[in-house]
């Protein structure tokens, strides 16, 4: 689904953000990309739904070849990607489901099938009571949750979460991370950058974590070193 | 194509100042440049006028045959710049003397000899009054052998063409200069709009929107700001004709309006404007985002 091959990006300033970046996702994984500030986690979570592309090397998503995108093919991508930030990136003179239908309105869905498609996503995320809610008027975790119902209805492939449960207190982290828990569990792929350690330790899902740029530790290549020597 | 209109609509609601703001500049900027066209098709329409009496007389020797002149007027009648041709006989032209020149009625009366020429009257068409055409038809005017002389008015022709000239640069200059304007204001409104939106913008971009979707309602709010500018435009160039026709106690009772076709490129020039403004000013948004 992912695959990214000895990828490296630098910004105009000079400053090398990815050094030679290599790892493959497949279906159905759920992966945790760790690493303190400036380690490169939202580097990659840009390459990932195309917002940047890199300097060198491949990265490939569902399809996709990210470093040879042309500017007409990003929104295709996109649709096939639900991203979810830190900061919900809600509008805030819209309601919950209007923002959610916001989502269908824009890429040209059917009209007449927004409505359902919008109350299903509300009912997976557990907020179909608060459809009518402004963001205003919801907690911290329930407008994350309004935003991962934003990224999923468009029954995305993958899902790319950039630091989901950062502004969260612990009680909606756990919720939120159950919610994430649950759409991978659906089958859907999710990359999700954290540097909740907590978090990452409570499930044991593949982690990579970055150090200055470049990949330092890598969950599923130590497990596959670990069955290698054992045989 | 309804959430286009609706997402259009809503900014106007959204900033009713704003919206107002544009709109009101887009009616200025197409307000002057509507007085200034006001001004030029009048000044036109004078110079129309003034062109209408630009004549070529070429007198004609004594003596010539009637048959040559009137085979000569029929060969001048075929020349391709030429409206009309009228033969003034000797007769006729002392008759015209009496009747126009009052101050001079007793001298012409108690002469016996007629001393005034024959005359040929060439009249030119509509497009062919400038001085270069003018002189042209002269010179084949003098090509006939019983021309004694041929008379134009060549400084009068000669300014009417270099008035003429001026108004058309001045126009195009200034209504150029007022266009750019227009063009900027209407950029800024809607790049304030713009600005305003960033946040949505950035979350139709993520979810996958076109950019040509994203673009959609800015155009249209641009198109719309223009069309809304150019009726006021037109409102506001109405009022001010209405004024001065009015208000210079006759003097300019001979003013016109712009025709039809003219109103209506006034508000697709404004439209026109609004489109320009926004494409510039989304176009260069969306490359930074």
């Amino acid at each position: 689904m992912i695959r990214l091959s000895h990828v490296y990006k630098s910004y105009p300033n000079g400053a090398l953000a990815l050094k030679d970046v290599s790892f493959r996702i497949g279906k159905g994984e759920f992966v945790f990309l760790t690493g303190h500030s400036g380690a490169g986690k939202s580097t990659i979570m840009r390459l990932l739904f195309a917002e940047q592309q890199p300097t060198s090397g491949e990265v490939r998503v569902s399809g996709y070849d990210v470093s040879t995108l042309r500017p007409d093919d990003i929104p295709r991508l996109r649709r096939r990607l639900g991203v979810v930030f830190q900061d919900f990136r809600l509008l805030e003179d819209r309601t919950a489901a209007e923002n959610i239908a916001f989502a269908l309105e824009v890429t040209g869905a059917r009209s007449d099938t927004i409505a359902a498609r919008v109350m299903r996503v509300l009912t997976q995320v557990g907020l179909s009571a608060k459809s009518r809610a402004y963001p205003r008027e919801l907690s911290g975790g329930e407008q994350q949750r309004v935003a991962i119902a934003r990224a999923l209805v468009n029954d995305p492939a993958i899902l790319v979460a950039d630091e989901p449960t950062g502004n969260l207190d612990e009680r909606a982290t756990r919720g939120v991370f159950q919610l994430l828990r649950d759409i991978n569990a659906g089958g859907t792929v999710i990359v999700m950058a954290t540097h909740d350690l907590d978090l990452v330790r409570q499930a044991n899902y593949r982690t990579i974590e970055l150090r200055d740029g470049g990949v330092v530790f890598d969950s599923a290549e130590d497990e596959a070193g670990e069955a290698e020597a054992a045989r | 194509m309804k959430l286009l209109t609706r997402e259009a609509l809503l900014s106007f609601r959204r900033a009713p100042l704003l919206s107002a703001l544009s709109i009101t500049t887009i009616a200025f900027s197409l307000f002057t440049l509507g007085l200034f066209g006001l001004v030029a098709i009048n000044l036109r329409e004078a110079l129309r006028g003034l062109e209408e009496r630009v004549e070529i007389v070429a007198f004609v020797l004594r003596g010539t045959p009637a048959e040559t002149i009137t085979l000569a007027t029929q060969d001048i009648a075929a020349f391709p710049e030429v409206q009309d041709v009228a033969y003034v006989t000797e007769e006729q032209a002392l008759a015209r003397a009496r009747r126009e020149l009052v101050e001079f009625r007793d001298a012409y009366r108690d002469l016996q000899v007629n001393p005034l020429p024959a005359s040929i009257e060439v009249r030119l068409k509509d497009g062919y009054r400038d001085a270069a055409t003018v002189e042209q038809v002269a010179q084949r005017l003098r090509g006939f052998e019983f021309v004694n002389d041929v008379r134009f008015g060549r400084e009068w022709v000669q300014k009417l063409d270099h008035l003429r000239n001026i108004t058309g640069v001045v126009g195009l200059v200034i209504g150029l200069a007022f266009a750019a304007v227009a063009v900027v204001i209407i950029g800024v409104t809607i790049r304030l709009t713009l600005l305003q939106r960033a946040r949505e913008i950035s979350i139709m971009r993520l979810v996958g929107a076109t950019n040509w979707f994203i673009r959609g309602p800015f155009l249209l709010e641009g198109a719309l700001k223009g069309l809304l500018g150019g009726l006021l435009s037109l409102a506001l160039c109405y009022a001010g004709y209405l004024l001065f026709r009015d208000r210079s106690g006759g003097t300019f009772a001979g003013l016109i309006f712009f025709q039809p076709a003219q109103l209506f490129a006034i508000v697709v020039f404004g439209v026109m404007l609004g489109l320009g403004g926004s494409l510039v000013s989304v176009g260069r948004h969306l490359r930074h985002v």
